[in-house]
C-alpha cells in the first residue's frame, strides 16, 4: 500500500446501524521498505492534520519515524486513518529548518540560537521599557499542544501583560467558540460524535466533511451505507461528495447562509415543530427569535439564496421530524459575514426541537484545526484561559491567584485583542514586536499583498518560529527553528472534546527545540516573575504545564483535573470534563438542560449579532438568564462584496482532502503533493461557456485587491460562483490575494467565502488543471470528452 | 406645535449621519470593520431618512418658525491615523447620540399624539440607531488604550 488512500480516500466500507457500535478498521501506512518486524517502537498519540485527532501510533526504526497504524481502541476513529493522516508525516522530514535565522544586511542568514534569542530579548526588553506591553503581540496556531498554549499564556497575560494575543484560530473556528457562548454562555462542544452512530438525520451546513476531516466523513459513509441510514442535507455551494449522498443537497449562493437559517427558523415555528416545553423551561428569547424570523418564508429566503423555495422547506421538515439530528457547521458558515448569526441559527434549530444533549441529538460546531480548541481553552486566543470572562472580576481575580500577580496586570479592560486587530497595530508600529508561532499569514492572511508589507517593513520586529522556511519565515528579522508533532510530548484536544496525547518518538532534527522550551527560555533572560519574584511560568516541562493547565481549568466548563498522561496513554482518547466525579471522561454536555448562562459562570455577557456591540453586564444580569440557553438570531444582510459589473462572480475559498493549510508538510509527502501538485480554480459549465473556457485553460481572476493566474477546472461548482483552493501560496496564484479586509463583527472571523471578481481566459492551458477528480473538483465531463489527455 | 419642524430635523440629521459615516467609511478604508460597519450604518440612516419621507409628506407645513441653529454639523472628512479614527468615532457618536435622543423625543411626542404608525417606526428604527451607538462605544473603548499609549 504505497499511495492506494490517496485514490480510496476513505477506505473500504463497514456499515453499521443506528445505535451499534462503528466497527473497528485498523489503517496503516508503513514506507517503502519496512515490514512491521522492522518496527522498533510503536509510541502512542494522535493525528495532527485536522480537527478529527484520529488516534494512532506513530512507527518507530532507528530513531526516525517510519510509519503510523490507527488505534482500534481510540474512540475518535476506531483504528482508521484518513490520507493525510497516513501519509502527511513523511512531510516532517524534508527540508526541515535546522538553525535559527537572523535578518542581516536585508538577508536571513544562520546564525546561533544564543545570538538569535540575544536579539529577540533585545528588542523586546527595550519596546517594554519605551512603549509597555502594548507594544507586543503574539500569533499563534491551532497547531500546538495545550502546555505550549498554556505556557505561552501566562508569558503573555502575567508576565508582559500584553492583550494581544490570538491564534490562527481567528481563520478557522472563533465562530464557533462565539455561537457557544451567544448560546449556552460558553465554549464547549454539547455533542459527540458518536451522536453520529444513532441519529436519524444529519444536516452538513458549510461542512465539506468528506475532504477536511476525511475520517468522520468515513463514520458517517458507513451509517449511510446501512440498511437505515439517516436522511442528509447539506447546504454547500459546490456539489461535494456530501451532496451527492444527501437527501436534500442547498446549494446555496456563498453570503446568503442566514437567510437560509432565518428561513429554516422560521418553518420550525410556523410548522409548529417545536417542543414548547423545552423551549419554555430550558430558553430565553423565543419571542424575539420569532419576530426576527417572521417574514423569513422559504420564498424570501429562495430567492435569496438561489436554491428553490419547495428544497428549503424539505430540509425543514427533515429537520422538524426528525427524532435523533446532528448537525455540523463548519467554514462555509463560519468564514462570513454573519458567520456568528448564522451558526447561532444551528444551535437555535436544536433547542426548539430540544434536540441536544442526549444520544443522537447533538451539535458538532467544528474546529478545522487539530488543536484549535486548545487555543480557545487556554488563554492564547479570544478568550481568557478556562473559558472565563474577561468582564468578570472574580473570573480575572481567580487567574491572579492562580498566578500570584496583581489583577491589574492581566489584561481585562476589553475582549482579547483579534488577529485582524493586531496586524492592523502592526502595520501602524504600535505594535513593534510580534511573534507568530507555527503559523503563515503571508498565505492564510486575507488580502496578502497587505499582510506582507506589515510583515516585510521596519515598523514592526516579527520573530517567527516554525519546522520550515515558509512564506512567513521570509518576511522575518529572526527564524527559530521549531521541533514538530511527535518530536515532543505534549497534548491537545479535537471537535469533540477528546484530548490525546502525544508522545515524544524521535529527536527533533539539528537545533529545533519546541515551542515551551522556546518561550519558556525567553521568559526565563527575560526575568518574568510574580509578586514574589518567582519565576513565571512556574514549570519547565510538559508534564509540569499541564498539571498547571489542569488547576487553571479545574471547575470550569473545561475540565481537565481527572485526566493525567498516564490515563491518556493507557485509555487514548477522553473527553473533558473529566473529573473525579467523571473520571472516563464526557460524552455530551447539557444533558439536563442547565446551560453555562448562569451571571457567574458564563463566559460572556453576550453580544448583538448585527454589530458585535456588547450586552453587557447590566443587561445580561437584567435578564436572568440563569442556566438557560439563549435564542437570539439577526436580520440578513447582503456581504461585503456583491458582484457588480465590472466583477461579476462571486468566489470562494476552501480546501482540499490532500492539503493541510499552507501544505508546509503536506506538499513535502510525495503521495499527497502528487495527488494535488498546484493551483487551480474551479468554474461552473455555464459560466465557462459564456466565457469561453476550456477544462486546463489558464484564467485570471481579479478582486479589488488583486489578480491570480491559474488553470481552469470546469466542475460542478455553483453558476456565478469561482472556488479556489487557498493552499498555494504563490503571489501569482494565492487565492488570498484576492479576499477583503472584513470580518464578521462577533467572532471576528474574517470574510474568505465571498469576494467580487472577474475571470478572463488568458491562454490554452497543456492539459487538464491539476485539480483533483476524486472530490468536489471533479470535472463536469470525463477528460476524453474535452479532447485532452 | 413642533414635531413637523422635529421630523424635518430627524429626517435631515439623519441623512447627515449617513454622510458622515460614508466619509468615516471611505477615510478609514484599512481599518475593515470600521469601513464595513460605518458603511452598513450609512445605508441605515438612509432607509431612516426614506422611511421619514412618507410622514413628512403627510404633514401640513411647520406652523411655528424652528428655533434657532436647528441643524448640527456633519462629519465632512476623515482624520488621519489611530488618534484620527478615534476623534472620528466621537464625532459620530455625538451626532448619532442626536439622533437617538431624537427618535425617542419623537416617541414621547408619537404617544402623546395616539399616532401608532410613527410609534412603530419610532421603535424600529430607534433600536437601529441606538445598535450604532453600542457599536460606537465599544469600537472606541477597544482602541482607546493602543491609540492613547502607544500609537504614533
Ligand atoms: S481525519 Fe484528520 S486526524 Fe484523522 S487521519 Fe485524517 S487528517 Fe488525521
Amino acid at each position: 500500500m504505497s499511495s492506494e488512500r490517496v485514490v480510496d480516500i476513505w477506505g473500504p466500507r463497514t456499515p453499521f446501524t443506528s445505535g451499534t457500535s462503528w466497527p473497528r478498521r485498523v489503517d496503516q501506512y508503513l514506507a517503502d521498505g519496512v515490514t512491521e518486524a522492522d518496527v522498533e517502537e510503536w509510541v502512542r498519540g494522535a493525528c495532527l492534520l485536522c480537527s478529527n485527532g484520529c488516534g494512532l501510533e506513530v512507527a518507530v526504526k532507528d530513531g526516525q519515524m517510519v510509519g503510523v497504524r490507527g488505534r482500534a481502541e481510540d474512540r475518535v476513529n476506531h483504528g482508521r486513518l484518513g490520507p493525510k493522516g497516513l501519509y502527511g508525516w513523511q512531510g516532517q522530514q524534508h527540508d526541515r529548518l535546522t538553525t535559527p535565522l537572523i535578518r542581516e544586511g536585508g538577508r536571513l542568514v544562520e546564525t546561533d540560537w544564543e545570538t538569535a534569542m540575544a536579539a529577540v530579548v533585545e528588542r523586546s526588553r527595550s519596546l517594554l521599557e519605551t512603549k509597555g506591553p502594548l507594544s507586543h503581540a503574539f500569533y499563534t496556531s491551532g497547531q500546538l499542544m495545550v502546555e505550549e498554549y498554556y505556557t505561552l499564556c501566562v508569558i503573555g497575560k502575567a508576565g508582559i501583560g500584553t492583550p494581544h494575543m490570538d491564534g490562527n484560530t481567528r481563520l478557522c473556528t472563533a465562530t464557533a467558540a462565539s455561537a457557544f457562548q451567544e448560546s449556552f454562555g460558553s465554549d464547549g462542544q454539547p455533542g459527540s460524535y458518536t451522536d453520529v452512530d444513532s441519529c436519524d438525520a444529519l444536516f452538513l451546513f458549510g461542512h465539506n466533511v468528506a475532504e477536511t476531516q476525511s475520517v468522520l466523513w468515513t463514520r458517517m459513509l458507513d451509517r449511510l451505507d446501512a440498511a437505515d441510514p439517516p436522511r442528509l442535507v447539506c447546504v454547500d455551494p459546490r456539489r461535494t461528495k456530501v451532496a451527492e449522498r444527501a437527501t436534500v443537497h442547498l446549494p446555496v449562493r456563498n453570503g446568503t447562509n442566514l437567510a437560509l437559517m432565518n428561513a429554516l427558523v422560521h418553518e420550525l415555528i410556523a410548522r409548529g415543530w417545536v417542543n414548547e416545553d423545552y423551549v419554555r423551561a430550558h430558553t430565553v428569547g423565543f419571542d424575539a427569535l420569532d419576530r426576527l424570523t417572521r417574514d423569513a418564508t422559504p420564498e424570501w429566503a429562495a430567492e435569496i439564496c438561489g436554491v428553490p423555495a419547495r428544497d428549503i422547506r424539505a430540509a425543514a421538515e427533515i429537520f422538524g421530524t426528525g427524532e435523533r439530528v446532528v448537525s455540523t457547521c463548519s467554514m462555509g458558515f463560519y468564514q462570513s459575514h454573519q458567520a456568528t448569526a448564522a451558526s447561532c441559527q444551528v444551535n437555535n434549530l436544536h433547542l426548539l426541537r430540544g434536540m441536544l444533549g442526549r444520544p443522537g441529538a447533538g451539535i458538532l460546531q467544528m474546529n478545522g484545526q487539530p488543536s484549535a480548541e486548545n487555543n480557545r481553552e487556554a488563554g492564547c486566543g479570544p478568550a481568557l484561559p478556562g473559558f472565563r470572562n474577561w468582564d468578570n472580576p472574580d473570573h480575572v481575580r481567580e487567574l491572579a491567584d492562580l498566578w500570584n500577580v496583581d489583577p491589574l496586570v492581566i489584561p481585562h479592560w476589553s475582549a482579547p485583542t483579534d488577529a485582524n486587530a493586531i496586524l492592523r497595530f502592526a502595520e501602524q508600529g504600535s505594535i513593534g514586536f510580534l511573534w507568530i508561532a507555527g503559523t503563515n499569514p503571508a498565505v492564510s492572511q486575507t488580502d496578502l499583498a497587505r499582510t506582507r508589507r506589515i510583515l516585510s517593513g521596519d515598523q514592526c520586529f516579527v520573530v517567527v518560529s516554525d519546522g520550515y522556511r515558509t512564506e512567513t519565515t521570509e518576511l522575518a528579522d529572526v527564524v527559530l527553528p521549531a521541533a514538530l508533532w511527535a518530536e515532543k510530548t505534549g497534548t491537545f484536544t479535537n471537535v469533540d472534546r477528546t484530548v490525546h496525547l502525544q508522545e515524544k518518538a524521535v529527536e527533533p532534527p539539528g537545533q529545533a527545540r519546541g515551542d515551551q522550551a522556546i518561550w519558556t527560555d525567553y521568559a526565563r533572560r527575560m526575568g518574568f516573575a510574580d509578586k514574589d519574584g518567582h519565576p513565571l511560568p512556574a514549570w519547565d516541562t510538559p508534564e509540569q504545564a499541564f498539571e498547571a493547565w489542569k488547576a487553571a481549568s479545574a471547575g470550569r466548563p473545561c475540565d481537565y483535573s481527572g485526566l493525567t498522561y498516564r490515563k491518556l496513554h493507557d485509555v487514548g482518547g477522553v473527553q473533558w470534563p473529566c473529573t473525579r466525579d467523571a473520571p472516563d471522561g464526557t460524552e455530551r454536555l447539557f444533558t439536563d438542560g442547565v446551560f453555562n448562562t448562569a451571571d457567574e459562570r458564563c463566559e460572556t455577557y453576550g453580544h448583538h449579532l448585527a454589530t458585535g456591540a456588547p450586552v453587557g453586564e447590566t443587561a445580561y444580569r437584567a435578564r436572568r438568564v440563569d442556566g438557560r440557553a439563549i435564542l437570539k438570531t439577526a436580520a440578513y444582510d447582503h456581504p461585503y462584496e456583491v458582484p457588480d459589473e465590472t466583477y461579476p462572480l462571486r468566489l470562494t475559498t476552501g480546501r482540499t482532502v490532500y492539503h493541510w493549510h499552507t501544505r508546509t508538510k503536506t506538499k513535502r509527502s510525495r503521495q499527497l503533493n502528487e495527488a494535488a501538485p498546484a493551483m487551480w480554480v474551479e468554474v461552473s459549465q455555464p459560466d465557462a461557456q459564456r466565457l469561453g473556457i476550456a477544462e486546463g485553460d489558464v484564467v485570471r481572476v481579479t478582486s479589488r485587491r488583486g489578480s491570480i493566474e491559474a488553470p481552469a477546472r470546469i466542475s460542478h461548482v455553483r453558476e456565478g460562483v469561482v472556488f479556489a483552493p487557498w493552499h498555494y501560496g504563490d503571489p501569482e496564484t494565492a487565492a488570498n490575494e484576492l479576499t477583503l479586509n472584513g470580518w464578521d463583527p462577533v467572532s471576528k472571523q474574517p470574510e474568505l467565502k465571498v469576494a467580487a471578481v472577474s475571470v478572463t481566459r488568458i491562454r490554452p492551458g497543456d492539459g487538464p488543471a491539476p485539480a483533483p477528480t476524486t472530490t468536489a473538483s471533479a470535472p463536469v465531463r470525463p477528460f476524453a470528452d474535452t479532447g485532452r489527455e | 406645535m413642533h414635531l413637523v419642524t422635529y421630523l424635518h430635523f430627524l429626517h435631515a440629521t439623519e441623512e447627515t449621519l449617513s454622510a458622515g459615516y460614508r466619509t468615516v467609511s471611505d477615510g478609514h478604508f484599512a481599518d475593515g470593520d470600521v469601513h464595513w460597519t460605518t458603511a452598513r450604518f450609512a445605508r441605515q440612516c438612509t432607509a431612516h431618512a426614506r422611511a421619514l419621507t412618507p410622514v413628512l409628506d403627510r404633514c401640513a407645513p411647520a406652523e411655528e418658525p424652528a428655533p434657532e441653529r436647528l441643524h448640527a454639523q456633519g462629519v465632512t472628512s476623515a482624520r488621519n491615523g489611530p488618534a484620527g479614527l478615534l476623534r472620528d468615532l466621537q464625532d459620530l457618536y455625538q451626532l448619532t447620540n442626536l439622533v437617538d435622543i431624537t427618535w425617542t423625543l419623537i416617541r414621547q411626542a408619537a404617544s402623546a399624539a395616539r399616532d401608532r404608525d410613527l410609534i412603530h417606526l419610532t421603535q424600529q428604527y430607534g433600536e437601529e440607531t441606538t445598535a450604532q451607538l453600542d457599536w460606537l462605544r465599544m469600537r472606541m473603548k477597544a482602541a482607546a488604550p493602543q491609540t492613547l499609549i502607544v500609537a504614533t
